[in-house]
């Protein structure tokens, strides 16, 4: 287990030595990833070479780029949130409504996204740390209300037409030093969305915040074993507390980056997105029992998971079900091998 | 204060337990205080929701009707899979949340044995039974496989059961071809609606003797002690001489046995299938029987009991709903905010405070003087 703090000069040699399972877990998964892209590129070639198709993977995916990220730390610390996909649904709507049928602009509509995300983190987090209920319970009522919310909002969807808004929608980042030419001969740029933007600037503040801030090593302690951290002096229960609020918080970023990428509110948005972001932070070597796991997993955890459906659909299985079935399987190949990884390693 | 001066303080005061104390302790308080609650709120919102006729069906035999049966009848799979899941709870911690998909897997065997493959027959291609236990065997080899995931490669139950959440619909999919098949032989339809001649839906008896099944296991054998145990401590019950693994794994395929049962049910009262929506959610409510029950979601002691009470509460609550107009895309959001009065309600923390009341008032006289 890596407490991460207090730990003495002797163990932190060791520590360095034998790689500790959260830094193990991550450079399988970043491999794995390269490989996959790698045997795309070689076997499928074709639209795979093109920058612009890995960008679309990321384009696609800023929403549950976030959410993942947001899971993987509630994750961390031994708990679960599969409010996320349902809280990204009612943002979604309730963006649309604000700026379609009340006149609002981008900036309340942000207000709203982020404020629902607030408020279920608060109140899930309460439940959670300080009434000591179940995550996986508070988080599914959490679900089934975000849900219901949406449909009584409106059953309807919500196509937006706000031009603030679709100036920040349409907007297209160009990366330098990236494009490809079309059949005519023209340069194209590769670009990204804003939402990718954000989204990867949310990975690398988290992943600053994971490693060397005391809240961000609190919530592995917490995870890796509630009692040694209350000895340490962690308040345990405030710090499961922020982790939920964290999580529904970025449930809410996500929700608005999902909205500025489809542009409209409709009670299908973010379905089975909970489970896409659970999957992600699992392929990306977050371990459910908590205290093991980090947010670059998660990024290329979304990544993996995005590249394989696109395998698996332009190799000509385009029935949905078959990118359902190699999800799985992907997903069974992953648990297997972080189970015998960490069980070998625990022999030791 | 320190503890040497608590302890005589607290033993002193436990024979003094009230009435009220010692009724919240009872495991089964709130599924049957949830259920009082629903009872007395219908008695006076409007007493007729309790009434029983009898009706012609559509096949002209006289069957009973009413709100109280439709809650017993729609009650049937959630029931099942309950006990099944205080099971699997029990043992390994964790739960299972593939049991819609595979509910989905057995319903689509059942189905393509019945029909032999066709689209549409109008008569069974294949005596019942046996088209029922292949659907059984798929369905527990299912269970076999997350109750392998789970057992033997330490995976957490419902991580592993992901996996089959994610893949079990499109299985069920892809056995039929996608194709929905659609059977129309009465026969088929009985174990989901009405024996002729006999006014009670079938469901209600297949659930009595699911219970009456579970309830015979576990007086006549070792199968709650075992399970108990391996859930409380797997390392100590393995130095007792059980086999915690194989245990485990038997949870997972006793649940994937309930599974088939409830799948079965479930596309017998249409004799048809939908892959995305039948029995959609279903793990969600499964779970939730398991905690309204009482039951820790951590493993341990358990209570079937309870999960069938829970399980009841959670079909009377949607009937009530539904019977005041509230539709079924919004019914979610007022189950949810029902569940968290009820989980808020069972949780440690309150109910220490709640029981404590009576207490309070002396302590802090103690303090002051």
């Amino acid at each position: 287990m890596p407490s991460g703090i207090a730990v003495d000069k002797k163990n932190r040699l060791k520590s360095r030595a034998a790689m500790s399972d959260t830094n193990l877990l991550l450079l399988i998964t970043v491999v794995v990833f390269f490989l996959l892209y790698l045997s795309a590129v070689l076997f499928l070639g074709g639209g795979y070479t093109k920058p612009q198709s890995f960008l679309n993977i990321l384009n696609n995916n800023a929403s549950l780029i976030v959410l993942a990220c947001g899971m993987s730390i509630v994750m961390i610390t031994g708990g679960i949130d599969i409010s996320v996909g349902g809280v990204t649904c009612l943002v979604c709507m309730s963006c649309a409504v604000n700026l379609e049928n009340q006149g609002g602009n981008i900036f309340t509509a942000i207000l709203i996204g982020l404020g629902i995300g607030l408020a279920f983190g608060l109140v899930q987090g309460f439940l959670v740390a300080y009434l000591d209920i179940q995550p996986f319970i508070v988080s599914l009522a959490g679900m089934f209300f975000a849900k219901g919310m949406t449909t009584i909002i409106s059953k309807e969807p919500v196509r937006v037409t706000n031009e603030g808004f679709l100036a920040v929608k349409e907007a297209r980042i160009t990366v330098p030093g990236l494009g490809s030419s079309n059949k005519l001969g023209e340069y194209i740029p590769a670009y990204v969305e804003v939402g990718v933007v954000v989204a990867l600037l949310v990975v690398l503040a988290l992943f600053f915040v994971l490693r060397w801030t005391k809240l961000g090593r609190a919530f592995y302690a917490v995870g890796g074993n509630n009692q040694s951290a209350n000895m340490l002096g962690i308040n345990v229960r405030r710090t499961k507390f922020l982790a939920h609020v964290l999580c529904s918080l970025l449930a809410g970023l996500g929700g608005i980056l999902y909205f500025l990428h489809v542009g409209s509110g409709n009670v299908a948005n973010g379905a089975g997105d909970e489970m896409n972001a659970i999957a992600s932070s699992i392929i990306g070597g977050t371990l459910l029992t908590g205290g093991v796991g980090n947010v670059l997993g998660s990024f290329f955890g979304v990544l993996s998971l995005n590249t394989i459906k696109n395998i698996v659909s332009s190799l000509g299985f385009d029935e949905a079900w078959w990118s359902n079935i190699t999800v799985a399987a992907m997903l069974c190949l992953f648990l297997i091998i972080q189970s015998v990884v960490l069980l070998r390693k625990n022999k030791k | 204060m320190s503890p040497s001066v608590k302890t005589p303080e607290a033993k002193t005061k436990k024979p003094e337990d009230s009435f009220f104390k010692r009724l919240i302790r009872q495991q089964l308080f709130i599924p049957i205080a949830a259920l009082l609650l629903l009872v007395v709120f219908n008695l006076i919102a409007d007493p007729s929701f309790f009434t029983i006729s009898l009706k012609e069906n559509s096949l002209g035999n006289p069957v009973l009707s009413g709100n109280i049966i439709s809650v017993l009848d729609n009650a049937s799979e959630l029931v099942i899979l309950a006990i099944g899941m205080t099971l699997v709870t029990a043992a390994s911690g964790g739960q299972d949340i593939s049991v819609g998909a595979t509910m989905a897997i057995a319903g689509s065997v059942i189905l393509r044995m019945v029909c032999g493959g066709q689209i549409t027959s109008d008569t069974m291609q294949m005596n019942l039974f046996l088209a029922v236990l292949i659907g059984a065997v798929v369905a527990m080899l299912f269970g076999a496989f997350n109750g392998a995931l789970v057992a033997y490669f330490k995976i957490q139950p419902m991580v592993a059961t992901l996996i089959m959440f994610t893949a079990g619909r499109s299985i069920a999919a892809w056995i039929n071809n996608n194709q929905l098949p659609i059977i129309n032989d009465i026969a088929f339809k009985y174990a989901g609606t009405f024996l002729p001649g006999i006014p009670v839906p079938t469901p209600i008896f297949i659930t009595v003797l699911v219970i009456f099944i579970f309830w015979l296991a576990m007086k006549r054998t070792n199968l709650g002690l075992y399970t108990q145990s391996v859930g409380i401590n797997a390392n100590s019950s393995r130095l007792n001489g059980l086999d915690p693994k194989l245990i485990k794994l038997m949870t997972y395929v006793i649940l994937g046995a309930c599974v088939a049962v409830a799948g079965f049910i479930r596309v017998s009262r249409s004799g048809s299938i939908n892959y995305s929506r039948i029995a959609e959610n279903i793990e969600m409510d499964a779970i939730l029987a398991v905690a309204l029950g009482g039951n820790a979601l951590s493993g341990g002691k358990f209570n079937i009991y309870g999960s069938i009470l829970g399980a009841y509460v959670i079909q009377f609550l949607t009937t009530t709903l539904y019977k005041y107009n509230v539709p079924s895309t919004a019914l979610p959001a007022y189950k949810a905010v029902v569940v968290i009065a009820l989980v808020v309600l069972s949780s440690p923390v309150v109910r220490e405070k709640m029981s404590g009341l009576k207490k309070r008032p002396a302590k802090t006289a103690k303090e002051v003087s």
